[in-house]
């Protein structure tokens, strides 16, 4: 079996950005090496929450999680598996008079961009979702949204492009990027060396370390999303819930698979880093999230949670990604920092990325996630986190 | 505030006798235990006010879990001593105990994590069926409860406890059907010289089997087991099985205690951040681990059965040798005399530790015979066929690339109870060896955790 060390297209990092990238510019029959420090889909990408949510996102981001929308739909036709892929819903809940104004507002400003979300009235949440504490008094539904098992999907994209032809390497951390003449080269830690015109880097947290080696240094932070799982109960839930809030701490989220268990997360963040393969977490997140749950859904708090876990995710400071064009560099691409919301939006990042390096233009805006935002003294205004 | 203590996680033999130790300094160190009673599991106590007497209870180790209780109890008001309380997570230095739904952060200066062992499992088709215990919890339910797993018992797997669990359902009184013994008689004549290291309790095993054979209890060695019968609704109701020769039987049974020696409790050293190291005599993971009770972080010590599967004497030496390493690295003078007897009286219990290796091997091909439909883990009802069908078709050969695609060892127990078996389900379905696969990430909550838990606010 051939095994080269040349490609037309080189991939950093294998989470559901590389990986679903690397499986589209396969359709497109363009050749393809990846390189993955450890397993494929194992960092952000897999240890996420999970959420298939459009509802939420930044109205920039939008066109790309529509059309992430369309790929998830196709999973089981384009991979062979659904990576179980609910598509019950995604739930907004508001507390309060403001927060269900909130909901109203992004609710009519989405639907310029083909998103349709129900409101609910407090009535109707309370019929619908009985479930849910007393303090919730309106709710926000996209229905086409949902949920799906975040360990499953990126590997899936990653054994759906090897079985494609891409050389998919695992265990295969890269020490230097550079660019000689045409060619980019990675030098992993192992002494192999690989070559390609076209790069991208999509190695999430570590995106930061890739892009100061072209000379394109981003103030990416390095954060740990905190998740736990319950035992299982009778499933009653539906769809995916969170609480459309203004701080941190009442951010809670909280799904039902199949089988049963609940998975919950949000409430807090730890100062991850880079350099331990895991993530640590932080008990009193566990307690904060405790304590939300009493408010959003009383009726899980019978239960016991039986595995908690974080991840390292890459947070940019206007809390949208980097993707897209090097701004210094021809042949170098962008897609990593999705600042805990990449999951989604992997499917359409790949997707658009493979048309783009593929055809070198795509009709999908990305600008707002140029490199380039970042080459100037002045940068974006911080902006606020969305459930 | 305080300069933070030393805590001791575990009541059992080693943790009672690391607590002598830092009393006897001058500590007063903080004892953590999940059960109601000290004691641990070897020596677990009956509830207050139950009658038993010791002979009853711990037969000829009636004296040893008369004085490990008897220091216990001296030592109780220069403890700080929290019964029934969880040790859930560790994070930068301190130790989260949760008790009665209170959870508090205690800072320690040094830990000594003498967390015991649990019963070290295979799946044989039907284990799932009620009726099946593990030989602990066998013993739990005798011990703690004066209560039988059932009317006809079957003992069936291998190792010590097979045999010292038998002899004392023996003599409660108990309906034994069999003791089925995977191991060989002559794994157990090539260990004899490595077993000689501790003549008595090489004696004392010898006659467990003299004893129940006499009773006209069936004892034969080298079985292989088939499947456990029965149904859903009524539970257990056989066992089938080849014996030595390879001839099939049937035996009638209503309960089965099952288990393969032990497996270290190491949750919360690998919380801790432990390095671990694999034993290839066992086919397991153990927490890296000095003579002295050091483990490879600063400041936290491994002692007992949670370290290295020494027994309760080996677990009582360990809690000492633990303690007087923590005191010397805070600075406390200790007895290097004493440390190297305690060490040399290690050195022997190691030698009987592999001579029960030899004995009574984990029977590692079992797991690569399982049918498809044998269900590895019982928490997630996963079956044998599931994952063989991640590592074959979705390339995980590694123990929590499995996990994520399987969810076996995703349940309650955290892979307790399947870790051992699956792991080799997936070395021999990747053709790798057993080491290359890894072993399950520690996650906490240690045991399952309650939404009700709150901050204690102190």
């Amino acid at each position: 079996m051939s095994n080269p060390t040349q490609a037309d297209v080189l991939i950093i990092g294998g989470g559901i950005m590389g990986a679903s990238t690397a499986f589209f510019l396969r359709q497109r029959g363009v050749s393809v090496i990846l390189l993955e420090r450890w397993l494929v889909g194992q960092q952000a990408s897999g240890v996420n929450f999970g959420n298939v949510r459009r509802q939420g996102r930044f109205l920039s981001q939008l066109p790309l999680a529509n059309r992430a929308h369309r790929v998830w739909l196709r999973l089981p036709e384009l991979l062979g598996e659904d990576a179980e892929l609910v598509r019950a819903g995604h739930l907004r809940c508001a507390y309060g008079q403001e927060g269900a104004d909130r909901m109203e507002v992004y609710a009519r400003e989405a639907r310029d961009y083909g998103l349709n979300l129900e409101l609910l009235s407090t009535a109707a949440m309370r019929s619908r979702y009985p479930f849910l504490g007393p303090e919730v008094i309106a709710g926000s539904l996209s229905a086409e949204d949902g949920h799906a098992n975040p360990r499953l999907a990126a590997p899936a994209f990653g054994r759906a492009a090897a079985r494609a032809g891409a050389h998919i390497h695992e265990n295969t951390e890269v020490k230097s990027l550079s660019k000689d003449g045409v060619d980019f080269r990675a030098v992993c830690a192992d002494g192999r060396e690989f070559t390609a015109p076209v790069m991208l880097v999509s190695s999430g947290a570590w995106g930061a370390k890739m892009s100061a080696q072209f000379n394109e240094p981003v103030p990416l932070v390095v954060r740990g999303p905190q998740m736990a799982v319950t035992e299982p109960m009778p499933y009653i839930v539906g769809p995916s819930i969170g609480v459309a809030a203004t701080t941190l701490e009442e951010t809670l989220y909280f799904r039902q698979v199949k089988r049963g268990n609940i998975v919950m997360g949000g409430c807090g963040r730890s100062n991850s880093t880079t350099e331990p393969r895991t993530a640590p977490v932080l008990p009193e997140h566990t307690l904060t999230q405790f304590k939300q749950m009493a408010r959003l859904a009383p009726v899980v708090t019978k239960l016991n949670i039986i595995r908690v876990w974080s991840g390292v995710e890459g947070y940019m400071p206007d809390d949208l990604p980097v993707m897209g064009p090097s701004a210094t560099t021809p042949g170098l691409h962008y897609a990593f920092g999705f600042c805990g919301a990449g999951f989604q939006i992997g499917p359409g990042v790949g997707e658009t990325m493979a048309e783009l390096i593929a055809t070198g233009a795509t009709d999908t805006p990305i600008a707002p996630f140029s490199i380039a935002r970042y080459a100037t003294p002045a940068q974006a205004p911080v902006a606020q986190a969305a459930a | 505030m305080a300069q933070p203590g030393v805590i001791i996680i575990g009541a059992g033999p080693a943790g009672v006798r690391a607590a002598e130790e830092l009393v006897a300094a001058g500590l007063r160190p903080i004892v953590i235990d999940e059960g109601r009673r000290d004691g641990g599991q070897i020596y677990r106590r009956q509830p207050e006010h139950f009658t038993r007497s010791y002979e009853s209870l711990y037969g000829s180790e009636a004296a040893r879990a008369q004085a490990v209780h008897r220091s216990f109890d001296a030592l109780r008001d220069k403890i700080d001593y929290r019964p029934e309380t969880l040790a859930w997570n560790i994070s930068e230095g301190h130790l989260h105990v949760v008790s009665d739904h209170r959870t508090e952060k205690l800072p320690y200066s040094a830990l000594v994590v003498c967390s015991g062992a649990t019963d070290r499992l295979m799946p044989v088709p039907g284990w799932e069926l009620s009726g099946v215990f593990s030989l602990g919890a066998s013993q739990i339910a005798l011990k703690s409860q004066g209560c039988s797993i059932g009317g006809r018992v079957v003992f069936l797997g291998s190792g010590p406890l097979l045999y010292l669990v038998a002899m004392q359902y023996l003599k409660a009184g108990a309906n034994i059907a069999a003791v089925l013994d995977t191991s060989r008689l002559r794994h157990q004549i090539a260990a004899l010289p490595k077993l000689l290291a501790r003549p008595r309790l090489l004696q004392q095993g010898l006659s467990y089997i003299a004893a129940l054979r006499k009773a006209g209890v069936p004892v034969l060695s080298g079985i292989t087991p088939v499947s456990i019968g029965g149904s859903a609704e009524e539970g257990v109701t056989g066992l089938s099985y080849r014996d030595a020769g390879g001839a099939a039987h049937t035996l009638a049974c209503d309960a089965i205690a099952l288990g393969y020696h032990l497996r270290p409790e190491t949750q919360l050293a690998d919380l801790a951040g432990c390095a671990f190291r694999y034993d290839d005599e066992t086919r397991q993971w153990f927490p890296q681990v000095s003579m002295e009770g050091r483990s490879s972080v600063a400041n936290v010590y491994l002692a007992g059965d949670g370290a290295r599967i020494l027994g309760a004497e080996g677990a009582e030496n360990a809690g000492r040798l633990a303690a007087l390493s923590a005191l010397a690295d805070l600075g406390h003078a200790t007895d290097a005399g004493r440390v190297a007897a305690l060490g040399r009286e290690q050195a022997r219990m190691e030698s009987f530790r592999r001579g029960l290796v030899q004995a009574f091997p984990w029977p590692a091909t079992q797991a690569a015979a399982l049918p498809d439909d044998t269900i590895v883990c019982r928490c997630e009802c996963i079956t044998a066929g599931e994952l063989r069908r991640v590592v074959n078709d979705m390339g995980a050969h590694e123990a929590n690339r499995a996990k994520a695609f399987s969810r076996v060892g995703m349940g309650r127990c955290q892979g307790r109870y399947c870790a051992n078996a699956g792991a080799e389900i997936i070395a021999h379905a990747a053709g790798v060896p057993l080491e290359r696969v890894g072993r399950l990430r520690g996650q906490a909550p240690v045991k399952p955790l309650s939404f009700r838990t709150r901050e204690e606010q102190s």
